[in-house]
């Protein structure tokens, strides 16, 4: 991806210290997230993001308020990034009935319907048919919306997948498909899993425009999710990125991390999207010590702020136990 | 002055969708040969023609994709119409159906809903072998957040899928395909149909059997048998299988104090051992006789024609099971 063709007032370069703090602001967050997991506050399954920030803040960067987006269970990162307030997704954490979920969705399914954020889906490739209808009600109704769906490299070996990339492409629906590619599904490398791990290229056999990104740059997500949604919106048809990254971090808080070896894991890490972009911000003299230390503190007082509001907030009644299971109606 | 008209159950299911169509301009069907080829039991022929193909959708064979597409696009304010040729394929679907449509509305607190109509045929009868012809309804009845119906009447048939598109919730349709070529006679002026209660097809004294769809009118000819012989059975077509109506199976149970379940799923973990459990909880002490249940033999529904037939419940097996009841207990 070139950087030179977006429009000057419109590049995410303008936004650099913007989206360094949005990454930071969910790194700190999962590892809050983990200390509070040992602490037993958080149960579950806990899925962090930490190391693929670039791609959930470089790919919302490019939506607009009214795109709809669709996640997996590793979603704290898109919630975050789209905006879902991080107290209500703390208190989610926590199963309170402030939470975006009011307690019934816990770390895999945050949802906020203000946002258009559709929900962390923790079925492997469920949340594609979910968004090609989304698109597809947009595109029946008249609106120009784009539904941008977020699936890992394990989502491509699913059946649902191959279905919806060729519905939304033979329909030319509006969707931005992000494939984040991080190499491993739960425990089982791309390469043992798929016969062609050339992601893009199998999406392109759909007819979709599709090309792999640096997951790690959120500069290059950025530019590249804002080409494609570009493309989307026009109605070109759907678009697929392929995002490359990595999870610094193991599956879930139950995996021991067994399957990868840690020369790999360091290698990536040298990586780091946060400290990619900080690094050249300051040698360009667009962040100084006292800025970054003023981004961090800030998240953290909106962080503590989150954990005290979740400890404190209330429980959802056992009562309502079985409410919304059906919508709630005059009879 | 009401005129009437001779309509069929395929006639009914069509003028259903033509009507809501109509009505409604969020309304659209999407499924598999339902456009060009008219749909598997030509319930949709000629709507393509009428409706254009923006609203009359013809999809891949990918159940998941397009009934996950029905919920997107429920969500977002349409009323879709999904079909599925047969309650087998839609095992294909089951993943979206049974976790994001059943579970969205309340794993987000209340923050969506999900006004889909899911049309499916069911059952068997027609030679179509193991992977075409089998009850599934009685799983899905078992999911909460679904709304299952099954229309057995063709007055039932052109009148539940309106009210179902008005119902903020997913709800399944179940059609079973030995109906579509049924006929009645219907009012040109048509009343809305509930999708909530379940009816009293024939009104006796000596027991209640239960059923729904493809049985109710096997469970009515049987009634009519043994009441030649002098017994006089209530006949209760549930309509409605999820949520069940209770209080119509439990009122008709304590005067009647004797029930057979009628139901073309398996006996084992079925429909009919949910209603039998619950007049057992609820009318223990109103009965006379055991609950009897009459359903299909636990094989995969075979080819041949008599393996078949014997395979499912038929009018001789409920008139036998009437009997024992009505012999049995005080």
């Amino acid at each position: 991806m070139s950087s030179t063709e977006t429009q000057p007032e419109d590049t995410p370069i303008d936004h650099r210290t913007d989206l360094l703090r949005q990454m930071l602001r969910i790194r700190r967050f999962e590892e809050r997230c983990a200390e509070l997991y040992s602490a037993s506050k958080i149960r579950g399954f806990l899925h962090l993001y930490v190391g693929e920030e670039a791609v959930a803040v470089g790919v919302t960067h490019a939506l607009s308020e009214d795109d709809a987006l669709v996640s997996t269970y590793r979603d704290h990162g898109h919630a975050l990034a789209r905006g879902v307030p991080m107290d209500a997704v703390m208190a989610e954490m926590y199963g309170k009935a402030t939470g975006c979920s009011r307690g019934r969705g816990g770390s895999m399914h945050l949802f906020d319907v203000r946002r258009r954020f559709y929900g962390g889906n923790a079925i492997v490739a469920g949340g594609l048919p979910l968004s090609v209808g989304l698109a597809l009600g947009d595109v029946m109704s008249g609106r120009r919306r784009v539904s941008a769906c977020f699936f890992g490299d394990g989502a491509v070996a699913e059946g649902e997948f191959h279905e919806c990339l060729n519905l939304a492409a033979l329909w030319q629906l509006p969707v931005l498909f992000c494939c984040e590619n991080n190499l491993y599904a739960m425990g089982t490398a791309l390469n043992q899993a798929q016969a062609v791990t050339d992601l893009a290229l199998r999406a392109s056999s759909y007819g979709l425009t599709s090309w792999p990104v640096d997951g790690m740059d959120v500069i290059a997500v950025a530019e590249a999710a804002q080409r494609a949604v570009e493309g989307v919106r026009a109605g070109a048809g759907p678009c697929f990125l392929e995002l490359r990254t990595y999870r610094f971090r193991a599956h879930s808080m139950y995996d021991p991390d067994r399957y990868r070896d840690k020369e790999e894991i360091e290698r990536w890490k040298q990586r780091d999207p946060i400290d990619g972009l900080a690094a050249d911000l300051r040698a360009h003299g667009e962040l100084t010590d006292d800025e970054l230390s003023g981004i961090e503190e800030g998240i953290k007082k909106e962080l503590d702020q989150a954990v005290a509001m979740a400890e404190t907030a209330p429980v959802e009644p056992v009562e309502d136990l079985t409410r919304f299971v059906y919508a709630e109606r005059p009879r | 002055m009401t005129t009437t008209r001779k309509t069929t159950y395929r006639e009914a299911v069509r003028e259903a969708l033509r009507d809501a169509l109509s009505r409604d301009e969020r309304v659209f069907l999407m499924g598999e040969d339902i456009g060009r080829y008219g749909g598997c039991y030509a319930v949709s022929l000629g709507l393509l023609e009428e409706f254009g193909p923006e609203r009359i959708r013809d999809t891949p064979l990918s159940e998941s994709a397009f009934v996950g597409a029905g919920i997107g696009a429920a969500l977002v304010g349409m009323r879709p119409v999904v079909e599925i040729m047969t309650v087998n394929f839609s095992l294909l679907a089951l993943d979206q159906i049974v976790n994001n449509a059943a579970t969205m509305p309340h794993m987000s607190g209340g923050q969506f809903s999900i006004p889909l109509v899911i049309r499916m045929t069911t059952g068997a009868g027609r030679q179509l072998a193991a992977q075409h012809s089998h009850s599934l309804e009685g799983w899905y009845a078992h999911i909460p957040g679904l709304r299952v119906v099954a229309p057995a009447t063709v007055a039932d048939a052109r009148g539940m899928l309106w009210t179902a598109l008005c119902d903020p919730d997913p709800v399944l349709i179940f059609e079973h395909a030995s109906l579509y070529n049924t006929a009645a006679t219907l009012a040109e002026q048509l009343a809305p149909v509930d999708i909530d209660h379940a009816a009293v097809r024939r009104a006796g004294t000596d027991v209640t059997v239960i059923t729904y769809g493809g049985t109710l009118a096997k469970s009515l000819e049987a009634a009519e048998e043994v009441a030649a012989a002098g017994v006089d059975a209530e006949v209760i077509d549930l309509r409605a299988l999820r949520p069940l109506d209770d209080a119509t199976i439990m009122d008709s149970v304590r005067r009647t104090h004797r029930a057979v379940v009628v139901d073309e799923g398996w006996r084992s973990g079925s429909l009919a051992a949910e209603i039998s459990a619950r007049i057992t909880e609820q009318a223990f002490y109103d009965l006379d006789a055991p609950v009897e249940r009459v359903c299909t033999v636990e094989t995969p529904i075979p080819y041949a024609q008599h393996l078949e037939r014997a395979a499912l419940p038929q009018q001789s097996d409920i008139v036998a099971a009437v009997r024992r009841v009505v012999a049995g207990g005080g």
